[in-house]
């Protein structure tokens, strides 16, 4: 994957089914630790193996939500670069994230098109996959650049249709 | 005819907590929340790309949650009120010890920016009969929270849905 600042992505070089490039992340107890604590998460099941697995009954300390859009975000933007801004974000957990796991991103273009205000979007259906289990989807309206001029971060008000 | 505790009940659809966030927006919090995904892009990293780009800093969008942690301890509160607090609500109300968060929807409005001040209010939008799943027996439930900034700019509207449960014997 191509350096964030590096990527200047607009809508005429993106198309249904163009597949983003794949991120993949060896999780540690680090990992978790700092994504709870990074989003102010103080619960126990996100720091306290002890607490994970005997009291909520799964087999480590995970990761948690916010953190979890977080690492989707950071793999959207990789993809767009700093032009590009997302609207609105979809996530479904099907299943946790543990310390040893290797997490996958992978997304795919499902839908491109402009709006009446000229607004141009991409629509991606991302998954986060742990093995051959996929832990959580993600569907995301990203706003791109139509051209290189185009900026989507200056729309505001009845210009900003997410 | 409903199964839930009238209580429940009568929170649906209706505001139960408005709050502001538990300190002014602050870039230590977006820094280290970008170490911990390892996110590079300049826009919170290069001032000068976040100043042609969004006319200034700004945090990521999926922080919003974030804001409104309160303080794990507070000198003046006896007891540590907790984020989507409805959810909890709903644990101590309908008996069910334990809870997870499953679904997670946000749009998204204007960026937040370091200094801003932010507001949410959090409503109850609907409960489920009671559900069997492999974590044990329990209820499916839907929180909506509304997001604004110190000049009334919509922020942001999440929807979010939690399953509390108790372990099956």
């Amino acid at each position: 994957m191509a350096a964030p600042g590096s990527t200047r992505l607009v809508a005429d070089q993106v198309k249904v089914g163009d597949a983003l490039p794949e991120l993949a992340y060896d999780v540690s107890a680090t990992t978790v630790v700092l994504g709870a604590l990074a989003s102010r998460d103080w619960r126990p099941m996100h720091h306290d193996y002890d607490f994970a697995v005997n009291r909520n009954g799964v087999r480590n300390i995970f990761l948690n939500t916010p953190n979890q859009a977080l690492w989707f975000e950071r793999y959207v933007t990789d993809w767009t670069g700093p032009r590009g801004r997302i609207g609105r974000v979809k996530f479904k957990m099907m299943d946790s994230v543990f310390p040893g796991d290797r997490m996958v991103f992978r997304g795919v273009v499902s839908g491109v098109d402009t709006d009446a205000a000229g607004c141009c979007w991409a629509s991606l259906d991302v998954s986060l996959r742990v093995g051959d289990k996929t832990m959580t989807t993600c569907a995301v309206r990203v706003a791109i650049p139509s051209h290189r001029e185009d900026n989507p971060w200056k729309r505001a008000g009845a210009d900003w249709r997410p | 005819m409903s199964d839930l505790p009238p209580e429940v009940q009568s929170w649906i659809g209706q505001v139960r907590y408005e709050e502001e966030s538990s300190f002014e927006i602050e870039r230590g919090y977006i820094f280290t929340s970008n170490a911990s995904v390892e996110n590079g892009n300049p826009l919170y990293w290069d001032d000068a790309v976040a100043q042609e780009l969004t006319g200034g800093p700004v945090a990521p969008l999926s922080m919003l949650s974030v804001w409104f942690r309160p303080h794990h301890w507070k000198p003046d509160r006896e007891k540590t009120r907790m984020p989507y607090q409805i959810h909890f609500d709903l644990k101590a109300a309908l008996d069910l010890p334990e809870a997870i968060m499953t679904d997670n929807e946000l749009v998204f409005g204007v960026p937040v920016r370091p200094g801003d001040k932010l507001f949410a209010r959090q409503s109850l939008a609907s409960v489920s009969p009671l559900k069997r799943t492999k974590l044990g027996t329990g209820r499916f439930w839907a929180i909506e929270v509304v997001y604004s900034n110190q000049r009334g700019e919509m922020v942001a509207e999440e929807s979010i849905t939690g399953y509390g449960y108790r372990r099956d014997a």
